[in-house]
């Protein structure tokens, strides 16, 4: 038996489905906060066989659409000063201040170079020792520890021309900031399943014990997806929260302690800039003093440059889950896809490129 | 962006891994997985990194829960 494909089986699903349905009492909102599982609730068609009381909403779950747009003209003002630059695909099409994005940085003359892990980027570092590259660190604690992994790598082989702009973020401390929003009104939350195979529960208990959230770590699959509605609306219905972890194949209560390990050896926790939601006490990572020569912020002396927040652009209000992506003056005029104006619509995992693509 | 995919392990090498899913093959570093893993486990891979080993015996006590019509395991 193939175990994947039976967490997929539509009889399953079903069967999930109609305890939902049984169950449900009132409107139920849930958040989901990781761009895959934005994507797998539309893709598996999920989104459309709940009951109309289930609102689903996307918060700040993609690591491109929080990235700030002072850290994209941070990134797009590095790829000016003769570095290699190497990142993830994803960051290729933002749009930075008055539009512009690495692509364009590249057609200008920037080297830009897509690269599928930041052990690719030292490589790159290795076999160019007259060029020094710097690799563009986002994403969440997923993330982060093979980015730090590959910092450790570089110190330890004595790599000189390899460098790292971390602009990693937390997820716990972005939730804390959405249960503490007044304005935010959320029944349940879903939570990501592979940032918490690295950092495990004991980090969001918080969530049930302060605040009393119904909070449950889920996988992507459809079954894995349903199994976690259906939890966080029996909770609901009981009127108490814990936090359950509904993704025991992948994610193991105390986490991957090792990977853990690796990241605080190489990061500190400092303050973050998110987009929409602002500066978030103790949400960001940043480089401990012993890899300072690998920082480069502090090498090539690039700091934050001030911005104008782009007019009429609501992403901020969809990562919150306040308005729907279809909501924004600007969804499918003058933000699209092809040309999209804020990083919701740009990032393939952003609710308003997912919205565009799927919606019925 | 935290996507990942559940790879089989081909064969090991130092800390390389050669795995393969659906007729893709990759090489995956071992760095920061948590627990060894062996040839023929199915491991989750993100960004070139594995980053646990899938548990089997949790997946399928999943399903059982699911097809009872339990499952609900809760963590007090």
């Amino acid at each position: 038996m193939n175990l994947l494909n039976k967490f997929k089986d539509p009889k399953l699903c079903l069967n999930i489905l109609e305890q939902i349905k049984s169950d449900l009492q009132e409107e139920f909102r849930f958040m989901e906060v990781c761009g895959t599982h934005t994507v797998a609730i539309f893709q598996s068609g999920i989104r459309s066989l709940l009951p109309e009381k289930i609102i689903h909403l996307s918060g700040p779950g993609c690591p491109v659409c929080v990235t700030h747009d002072r850290e994209i003209a941070a990134y797009l003002a590095l790829s000016e000063k003769n570095l290699v630059i190497a990142t993830f695909g994803d960051l290729i099409k933002v749009p930075g201040p008055g539009g512009k994005n690495l692509k364009m940085a590249q057609a200008e003359g920037a080297i830009i170079n897509i690269v599928y892990s930041a052990f690719d980027a030292l490589q790159m570092a290795m076999e160019n020792p007259d060029r020094k590259v710097v690799f563009l660190g986002v994403g969440f604690e997923t993330t982060a520890p093979t980015v730090a992994a590959v910092i450790k790598m570089a110190k330890e082989q004595e790599v000189r021309n390899f460098f790292v702009l971390t602009m990693h973020k937390l997820v716990p401390p972005a939730l804390k900031a959405l249960a503490a929003d007044k304005e935010i009104r959320v029944d349940g939350l879903l939570l990501p399943g592979h940032v918490s195979t690295i950092i495990g529960l004991e980090p969001y208990k918080f969530l049930a014990e302060e605040y009393n959230m119904p909070s449950v770590i889920g996988g992507f699959e459809p079954l894995d997806i349903l199994q976690s509605i259906l939890i966080m609306i029996r909770q609901k219905n009981e009127s108490r929260a814990v936090v359950v972890n509904n993704y025991k194949r992948v994610v193991s209560d105390q986490g991957n302690t090792r990977a853990m390990e690796v990241m605080h050896d190489v990061f500190e926790v400092s303050d973050a800039l998110w987009r929409g939601l602002g500066t978030i006490p103790d949400s960001g990572l940043v480089l401990r003093k012993e890899y300072s020569d690998f920082d480069a912020s502090l090498v090539f002396d690039q700091e934050l440059p001030e911005v104008e927040e782009v007019v009429g652009c609501k992403c901020g209000e969809v990562l919150k889950g306040l308005i729907s992506p279809d909501n924004c003056p600007l969804f499918d005029t003058r933000c699209t896809p092809a040309k999209p104006v804020g990083p919701c619509m740009v990032s393939t995992e952003g609710s308003c490129a997912a919205y565009h693509k799927y919606r019925l | 962006m935290c996507l990942a995919i559940p790879m089989e392990i081909k064969s090991i090498e130092d800390n390389v891994a050669r795995v393969e899913v659906g007729g893709v093959k990759s090489q995956v570093r071992l760095d920061i997985i948590d627990e060894p893993a062996e040839v023929g486990d199915f491991v989750i891979v993100h960004a070139g990194f594995a980053l646990r080993r899938i548990d089997r015996v949790e997946g399928l006590e999943t399903l059982k829960l699911f097809q009872e019509g339990l499952g609900l395991e809760l963590i007090k």
